[in-house]
C-alpha cells in the first residue's frame, strides 16, 4: 500500500496517532498554544469510529485525574495542555507516579513564569525531568524534534508508559506544535478489548473475579518500611528505564564541538552547524531524544573527544546542568538561549559558539 | 534544491493558505517541506507571516532569520522583511498601498498587482493565488500539476469547485509579475 502522507500541524498530528495508536480516551481542557489537539479530536470524532472517549474537562486538575481513573482500568488514556495547565496537572502526575500507573501528557510548552506569554518555550524542562509535583518519582519525557516525531511518539509514549508503569511526557514547544510538516501516517491499531487488558495488565482494576485477590490502586502507603521498599522499586524502575535511552547524533564524527539541544532548539541548532561549518569551525549536534531518562553515557564520551560544548535551550539554562554533570568536568560546557517566547536564531548560536567556546 | 521563503501580509489577505498550498504542492513533488506561522494575538487583524521551506533534503530549522525569497504584501511587512532577503536573493510584492518601495541593490525585485488583478477578476479571495502565480513564475520550483494536487489536499471537497477558478488565479499571476530590477 501506497504510504500515506499528510501536511499536519504538530498538535494535529498528536490527536491523529493517538486514535490511529488504539488510544481509549483523551481528556483535556484547551489552552494556547495546543487548543488544536482537543479541536481536532472533536472534528474527527472518534468515538463514533474506535470508541475512543475525546472530553473536554471542566478544568485540568479534572482532567488529570480522568486519566488517573482510566489508566486504574489499565486503558491508554491520555491528556494536553501547555505550561499554566500542566503546572494544574502536577498534583495528579505525582499520584500516577505514586500508584504507577501508565498515561500519556503532552506539553505543549508556553514562555513562563506564570501565565507569561503564548510563545514557544523549553522553560519547563526542569519541571518535567525532575518530577514536577512531589515526591521521588521520574517520568519518560520524550522531546520530539518534528511533527512526525510528534506523531510517532505517541505510540512510543504509550509502550514505554506500560512497560515501566509510570506516566510518559512529551515535552514539545509552540513551535512544534504549530508547524506543519509531512507526516507520513501508520496503519490503524485497534483499541484493546477487555480480555487482552486483563490479560496484559493483571494489576488494572479491571472486575475482580474469583480466582484472584483484588486489585489496589493507590499512592497512600502510611506506613514508612512499606513506603520506603516502595520508594526503592520505583527508584529500580528509573534505573531501568535508561535502556530505552534515545538520542540523536549529527555531523558528530569530525566535531571539535558539540551543540547539545532538545526539540526545536536542536532543529535551530542544525541551521547553525551549516552556517558554522562554512566558516571552518567543525561543530556538531548530540540531540536528547529522551530527557528523562537523559542521554549521560554519550555526553560523557564525548567529553573526552570534544573542545566543548554549547547546551542551546529557549529557557535561562536548565539542561545545561545535566550536561555538566554527566561530563564529570571534562570538558567546559557552556549555555546559550533566549526566554520569553523569543525564538533564538542560528547566526546568534554560533556567535555564541564563537565567543563562549572558541575565543574563551 | 532548498528555498526559503517568508510570506507576509495583513491577516486575512491569505498568507497562511498561500503558504499552506505551496507546501502541500511540495509534498505532491516528493520535497520535504515545512510551514511555519507567526501565531497569537496579532493574526486577528494584524500582520501575519509564514515562513515555508521546500527541499529535497532534510529541512534543518523551520525558523529563519533570512530568506531566499521574501513575499511581501503590505507596508509593515515590506519594513520588516526587505533586511532579510539573502543578497542576490528575491523579493517579490504587491505594489498596492506601498509608500516606500524596497531601496535595496543587491536583490531582485519584481512586483504583482494582485490586488487590482484580483479585483479584475471579479474574486479578491484569488489574491494569494495571483501572487502565488507570480511567484511560481519567477522560481518554478514546483510544477503546475503538483499544484493543483495541493491545492485539492489544502482545500475541504465542499470547495473543490473553486479549484478552476484558483488555477486561473494562479496562470493570471504568472502572466502580470512584473521585473523591477534584477542583480
Amino acid at each position: 500500500m501506497a504510504k500515506e502522507l499528510r501536511l499536519m500541524k504538530g498538535n494535529e498530528a498528536i490527536a491523529e496517532a493517538a486514535i490511529r495508536a488504539g488510544a481509549d480516551a483523551y481528556f483535556g481542557y484547551p489552552i494556547t498554544p495546543q487548543s488544536e489537539v482537543l479541536e481536532y479530536l472533536m472534528g474527527e470524532k472518534p468515538y463514533e469510529k474506535t470508541g475512543m472517549v475525546v472530553l473536554q474537562a471542566e478544568s485540568e486538575v479534572a482532567a488529570i485525574n480522568m486519566v488517573y481513573g482510566g489508566a486504574s482500568c489499565g486503558r491508554k488514556v491520555m491528556t494536553s495542555s501547555s505550561s499554566p495547565g500542566i503546572s494544574l496537572k502536577q498534583e495528579g502526575i505525582s499520584y500516577m507516579a505514586g500508584a504507577e500507573l501508565p498515561g500519556l501528557i503532552l506539553n505543549v510548552v508556553r514562555g513562563g513564569p506564570g501565565l507569561g506569554t503564548i510563545q514557544p518555550s523549553q522553560s519547563d524542562y526542569n519541571q518535567a525531568v525532575k518530577g514536577g509535583g512531589h515526591g521521588d518519582y521520574k517520568l519518560v519525557v520524550l522531546a520530539p524534534a518534528s511533527v512526525q516525531e510528534m506523531y510517532d511518539f505517541v505510540e512510543k509514549g504509550f509502550e514505554l508508559s506500560f512497560k515501566y508503569r509510570t506516566p510518559t511526557m512529551i515535552l514539545s514547544d509552540g513551535v512544534i506544535g504549530q508547524m506543519m510538516e509531512k507526516v507520513e501516517l501508520s496503519e490503524y491499531k485497534p483499541r484493546w478489548t477487555h480480555e487482552e487488558v486483563v490479560k496484559m495488565h493483571p494489576w488494572a482494576t479491571t472486575g475482580k473475579t474469583a480466582d484472584r485477590e483484588r486489585n489496589i490502586i493507590t499512592s497512600l502507603n502510611l506506613q514508612s518500611d512499606v513506603q520506603e521498599e516502595h520508594n526503592l522499586k520505583l527508584q529500580a524502575k528509573y534505573k531501568k528505564m535508561e535502556e530505552d535511552v534515545m538520542f540523536e547524533e549529527v555531523m558528530c564524527d569530525d566535531a571539535e564541538y558539540l551543540f547539545v539541544a532538545f526539540g526545536s532548539s536542536a532543529r535551530i541548532c542544525q541551521k547553525a552547524i551549516q552556517n558554522a561549518r562554512e566558516k571552518g569551525i567543525k561543530v556538531g549536534l548530540l540531540r536528547p531524544i529522551t530527557l528523562s531518562p537523559f542521554p549521560s553515557v554519550i555526553i560523557r564520551k564525548y567529553a573526552d573527544k570534544v573542545k566543548g560544548m554549547l547546551s542551546v535551550e529557549m529557557n535561562a539554562g536548565q539542561m545545561v546542568h545535566d550536561i555538566k554533570l554527566a561530563v564529570e568536568g571534562k570538558t567546559k560546557v557552556e549555555y546559550y538561549g533566549r526566554m520569553g517566547g523569543i525564538i533564538p536564531i542560528p547566526s546568534d548560536i554560533v556567535k555564541a559558539l564563537e565567543t563562549k567556546l572558541i575565543g574563551g | 534544491m532548498t528555498e526559503e521563503i517568508i510570506i507576509a501580509g495583513f491577516g486575512g489577505q491569505g498568507v497562511l493558505s498561500m503558504g499552506k498550498i505551496l507546501a502541500y504542492s511540495g509534498i505532491m513533488q516528493d520535497q520535504e517541506v515545512s510551514w511555519m506561522p507567526s501565531y497569537g494575538p496579532e493574526m486577528r487583524g494584524g500582520t501575519a507571516n509564514v515562513t515555508v521551506i521546500l527541499s529535497d533534503d532534510r529541512i534543518s530549522s523551520p525558523i529563519l532569520n533570512e530568506y531566499d525569497t521574501a513575499i511581501l504584501l503590505n507596508q509593515q511587512s515590506m519594513d520588516k522583511f526587505e533586511a532579510t532577503v539573502k543578497k542576490g536573493g528575491t523579493l517579490l510584492y504587491d505594489p498596492n498601498g506601498i509608500i516606500k518601495h524596497p531601496s535595496r541593490k543587491d536583490i531582485n525585485i519584481y512586483q504583482v498587482e494582485g490586488a487590482e488583478e484580483a479585483a479584475k477578476m471579479e474574486s479578491t479571495k484569488t489574491f494569494n493565488m495571483i501572487v502565488l502565480g507570480a511567484y511560481l513564475k519567477l522560481k518554478p520550483i514546483v510544477i503546475m500539476e503538483n499544484v493543483i494536487k495541493g491545492l485539492k489536499k489544502s482545500l475541504p471537497s465542499r470547495h473543490h469547485h473553486l479549484v478552476p477558478l484558483n488555477e486561473k488565479a494562479i496562470t493570471r499571476g504568472m502572466e502580470v509579475v512584473k521585473t523591477i530590477q534584477t542583480v
